[in-house]
């Protein structure tokens, strides 16, 4: 595809997000958002100026201050004379498909900003995955100028892991006094974490819990990169500059030590991989809906004439993929 | 995007299948609920923000006490379909002006403005005289106020507007003929 071939509104819209008009970032990441039939024309022209930003994950229990840390990092960035996005996801309600995104109401102090753009978004249960969608977000904010890229998500589950994997440095946020020990262990999310922050580190139960982690964090098998524990109380700002210290630190030790090349190449293939397996199974099901095989497959599942395996192998024969 | 635009998606779709959602024409209708002013209390919003959820739709509730800079701001980085106004103070007057008129400032008529709250029935017709698509007072179902939305979107909910207007059904129709 050379950009003679794209539509001219297209491609004015992309220049002027690549320019930093907000209005444009808000119609790209629309687009990204919803696979617009556009969507892979508009990433075409913004993919070569993408890689530059600094992606930061953060994930935690709901309630654990995610949306609050995130508030207190864009003012200390916007202080380092930093320009901030920010990606605020919430869960969609599975029943109706509708969800209530509120993240932003603890990031309101920002609004007058030019340099912070704040996005939230629903996990909706797209074909392809909530990290799919998020790391095209991603990119238009990272192609449009924005130094450091939030990601804030909703804290449960394995969509929780492949978003925070799509981040440089992932940020887990932990609580005193939530929930028993065994919690932490079940949590996947400790395992990729790069940064722990304790937040409202002001209530009872933080030398516990910390103790707790660090005990953890003993157990894991040793890694060049040290996994530091941060004490913050967000609600007052308290432990923020400390907390950015952290995370410049970790983007360094990233580029210098080759990892950060390493992790970009991970995920790029991570990422063609799924692109590759949504692509295959939107085919066969564009052409299994309208030539109506699939719901004869389906039949024989029903009678047990096919188990599971025949049947996929016989839809992906028909299909000659 | 113009229509004529729409035959180079068909063909581009022939040699080169785009990557689309199948579900991509029944995506969300994206709504902020915001509370302009200073009235202190929020329990309506905060039930028509959890309706209009329930009724399949993105809601992004922004709290209490926003001024109309801090609601066309968060309704242009969120990129809505929609907004709805809840005002109890009685400063309407004041506030819906203020907001319409930003939202003109930046090009974004399209989105479909409804209020809702304490809103004297004599002054309905003023205010939609301001291009508010209508003032849903106390009684009215969160049925009647999905609905509406429903109904007076802009039509593509948001995938082509202003300078991209005109084509989203065409692409999608000539994408799948390219199939």
């Amino acid at each position: 595809m050379t950009t003679s071939q794209i539509d001219p509104a297209l491609l004015d819209l992309a220049r002027r997000g690549l320019t930093g008009e907000r209005r444009a970032i808000a119609r790209l990441i629309t687009f990204v958002e919803n696979r617009s039939p556009a969507a892979p024309a508009l990433m075409h022209e913004l993919t070569p100026h993408t890689g530059r930003a600094h992606v930061i994950g953060i994930t935690g229990a709901p309630g654990s201050g995610k949306s609050t840390l995130t508030n207190e990092l864009i003012k200390e960035y916007r202080r380092q004379d930093k320009t901030v996005g920010v990606v605020a996801v919430d869960p969609t309600s599975t029943l109706t498909g509708g969800a209530v995104l509120g993240d932003r109401i603890r990031m309101l102090e920002n609004y007058q900003d030019a340099g912070v753009f704040i996005r939230s978004m629903a996990t909706r249960g797209q074909l392809g995955g909530l990290a799919a969608m998020t790391n095209d977000v991603v990119r238009v904010l990272d192609a449009c100028g924005k130094d450091i890229i939030i990601v804030e998500t909703v804290g449960v589950g394995q969509d929780e892991v492949d978003v925070a994997k799509a981040a440089h440095t992932t940020i887990l946020v932990e609580v005193p006094g939530m929930g028993d020990d065994i919690q932490a262990i079940k949590a996947g999310v400790l395992e990729i974490a790069d940064l722990l922050v304790i937040n409202k580190a002001d209530r009872e139960g933080v030398e516990k819990l910390d103790l707790y982690l660090k005990a953890m964090l003993n157990l894991a098998p040793r890694k060049p990169w040290r996994v530091p524990i941060l004490k913050t109380i967000a609600a007052q700002g308290a432990g923020i500059p400390e907390l950015t210290r952290k995370i410049d630190e970790h983007l360094a030790f990233l580029k210098s030590s080759g990892e950060y090349e390493k992790r970009e190449r991970a995920r790029l293939r991570d990422e063609l991989l799924s692109r590759v397996r949504e692509e295959i199974s939107r085919r066969i099901l564009r052409r299994e809906l309208q030539a109506g095989g699939l719901a004869e497959l389906v039949n024989q599942l029903e009678n047990r004439q096919l188990d599971l395996n025949e049947a996929a192998l016989q839809l992906l024969a028909q299909t000659r993929l | 995007m113009s229509q004529q635009s729409a035959p180079t998606a068909g063909d581009q779709g022939q040699n080169q299948p785009e990557m689309v959602s199948e579900n991509f024409r029944e995506r969300p209708i994206r709504v902020l609920i915001a509370k302009p002013g200073l009235d202190g209390h929020d329990r309506g919003a905060k039930v028509v923000t959890r309706g209009l959820r329930d009724a399949g739709m993105e809601v992004i509730y922004t709290g209490l006490h926003q001024t109309p800079e801090m609601i066309v701001e968060a309704a242009l980085q969120e990129d809505v379909d929609a907004i709805g106004l809840s005002i109890l103070s009685g400063a309407h007057n004041v506030l819906f002006p203020r907001i319409m008129k930003l939202l003109k400032e930046n090009q974004m008529e399209d989105v479909l403005v409804f209020a809702g709250g304490i809103i004297p029935p004599e002054e309905e017709p003023q205010i939609r005289a301001l291009g508010i698509g209508a003032v849903f007072g106390p009684g009215t179902t969160i049925e009647d106020t999905a609905n509406f939305i429903r109904q007076n979107v802009r039509p593509d909910a948001g995938l082509a507007s202003g300078e991209t207007s005109g084509g989203s059904e065409t692409w999608v129709d000539a994408g799948d003929k390219g199939q």
